[in-house]
């Protein structure tokens, strides 16, 4: 495992208009770690995920990004040509609806080989074959390949999402609440999946949730927020077990026990 | 009561307008296959029939042009026709069938069969100028992946056409990239045609009106058409002659005869079947064997059906 931190995040905030949506937020993110960042709605989590995709701007301090080719990125000094090429090749992103982040006419083999057709694949056969591959990772039956999303449930369209984002081999994965919009035992069978992937690649993953039970399952480490600012952080079972912040223990003491 | 003959200036539009159009085609001509925004003007024929193809050649055309106008390869199918009389009126110019006389051929369909010489100005009546449209509908977005290359997108279309069909089964508006850089839509051509486009000693103009866009390919451009290592491009291939002019190797229409599911194929470009068939000796003896006794009353009818096949075609795309 490499010595430099994946992410480095100092000081960042991003303002819309005359207010911060999130400010002086700073954390490290190592290869292969999963951070959970926790919180309600309004609290700046997915401004938060928004900045350190570069999808929204950088308003005030900086987010350092070590590249697979060993160079440190200033995030907020690259050219939308760079950003687009980190998209490609290195970062994914899975929304929480799975239709923001799939093309729905799209048969689930064209979504599956669109990024990969993005980084200059033009073989069929091996595109579809890759396809193929992923689609039964994520468990989708391989005759479905040829099925546009639209005739698919929830949790096959997640599942498909997350296929979309891996196939490249991305170093590092961005989730936007990506099990809310799903049943129950659904949201267990794609956790379960992510859980086993990210080990499998041994992805970063920066992951939203107001979910705790998502950050207990498959976080290594939680940052709690709330009115934009990060108020506590930690390991997960420490922040979890022995939440410090009023707000932690209000947020973990409001979980329905079984 | 007889009202007074509106006097309208050279080619239709104000000098301004056609200075704008011509500045934009520069830009154009620049920059091969990059989308220029203009400023489209209202010229009298309804939007979708022409009317970025029209303020291409008003623009362009002089004292000295000689114009043709081909829709779906024919020159006598109404709007062909009708473009021509506006030229003939307001531009004064002078009019022929002729691809090898003519110095200004616009078209909706089809590059002519007759080998384009230097000097030529081919200009296309655009309907949708953006090939990633249909794929990616928001226009800001378009034009970013243009701007960053960002081509893995029209793959993607071509990647479905063979999980659905075995093979690439777009026909027309078949995309190509120009001289290594822009993604363009040949516009509604038939990839038959898009081989013609490679290094063609031409100058091609493609207008489209209601989209307000203008792009080019200049003469001795490269202009690759797009396919997989495994399904490369493939033009559209016919099996047989034309049954008029017996021409092989040549775009064919169908056309019905019955209703009983009789057709035939001839060429869709009347000009280049009309010179075939009028040739003496050869040709036309392996002509007169292939289609025998209807011959004469076969041709008028042949071409005269083109007409229904303008409106569908107009109708796909609108």
């Amino acid at each position: 495992m490499s010595e430099q931190a994946l992410l480095t995040v100092e000081g960042a905030g991003h303002r819309y208009g005359e207010r911060f949506g999130c400010r002086g937020v700073s954390f490290d993110l190592w290869p292969g770690e999963v951070l959970a960042i926790v919180g309600e709605s309004g609290s700046g989590k997915s401004t938060l995920l928004g900045m350190l995709s570069q999808r929204l701007a950088i308003d005030e301090g900086a987010i350092r990004y070590a590249a697979a080719d060993g160079r440190a990125l200033d995030l907020a000094q690259l050219s939308d040509r760079e950003i687009r090429t980190l998209w490609r090749s290195e970062w994914g992103f899975v929304h929480q609806n799975a239709a923001d982040g799939l093309r729905m006419h799209v048969s689930a083999g064209g979504n599956i080989g669109e990024p990969l057709m993005a980084t200059g694949w033009r073989h069929y056969g091996r595109i579809r074959e890759r396809a193929l591959e992923w689609l039964a990772k994520v468990e989708i039956p391989s005759e479905r390949i040829d099925d546009p999303p639209t005739t698919f449930s929830g949790g096959m369209r997640q599942r498909l999402q997350i296929a979309r984002n891996l196939v490249v081999g991305p170093r590092l994965v961005f989730m936007d609440e990506p099990t809310s919009g799903l049943d129950v035992s659904v949201q267990a069978a794609v956790l379960d999946l992510i859980r086993g992937l990210v080990q499998e690649l041994g992805l970063a993953v920066v992951i939203v949730t107001h979910d705790l039970a998502v950050a207990r399952l498959i976080s290594h480490r939680t940052m709690v927020m709330k009115d934009g600012a990060v108020i506590e952080s930690g390991l997960t079972d420490r922040v979890l077990d022995d939440p410090q912040a009023p707000y932690t223990q209000l947020l973990v003491s409001s979980i329905l026990q079984g | 009561m007889t009202l007074p003959r509106i006097e309208y200036n050279h080619a239709y539009l104000d000098e301004q307008t056609k200075r704008t159009i011509r500045r934009a085609l520069l830009k154009a001509v620049a920059i091969p296959g990059f989308q220029v925004p203009f400023a489209s003007r209202e010229v009298p024929m309804p939007r979708g029939w022409g009317t970025g193809g029209v303020q291409v050649t008003a623009a362009v055309i002089g004292a000295g042009d000689t114009l043709k106008v081909i829709d779906q390869g024919a020159d006598d199918t109404t709007n062909a026709v009708s473009i021509r009389r506006f030229f003939e009126r307001v531009a004064g110019a002078a009019t022929t069938t002729d691809t090898g006389e003519a110095t200004v051929i616009q078209t909706r369909h089809r590059i002519p069969e007759t080998p384009l010489a230097e000097g030529q100005i081919m200009v296309y009546q655009v309907p949708i100028p953006e090939p990633l449209r249909f794929l990616e509908p928001r226009e800001t977005e378009t034009r970013r992946m243009h701007a960053l290359q960002d081509y893995g997108l029209i793959y993607v279309k071509l990647y479905e056409d063979i999980a659905r069909f075995g093979r690439i089964a777009t026909t027309y508006a078949y995309p190509v990239i120009v001289n290594g850089r822009y993604l363009m839509d040949p516009s509604p051509t038939p990839s038959f045609d898009n081989p013609k486009l490679h290094r063609s000693p031409a100058l091609h103009l493609y207008g489209a009106g209601r989209e307000k866009r203008i792009y080019a390919v200049p003469p001795y451009t490269d202009v690759e058409s797009l396919g997989f290592e495994d399904h490369p491009f493939e033009p559209q291939r016919f099996s047989q002659p034309c049954a008029i002019c017996g021409s092989t190797g040549v775009y064919l229409d169908e056309v019905v005869l019955d209703d009983r599911g009789g057709a035939m194929y001839v060429c869709s470009d009347t000009d280049h079947c009309e010179r075939t068939a009028a040739a003496p000796a050869a040709a036309a003896a392996a002509a007169a064997e292939r289609a025998p006794s209807r011959r004469a009353g076969a041709y008028e009818r042949a071409h005269s059906t083109r007409m229904h096949t303008f409106d569908e075609q107009e109708g796909a795309h609108a």
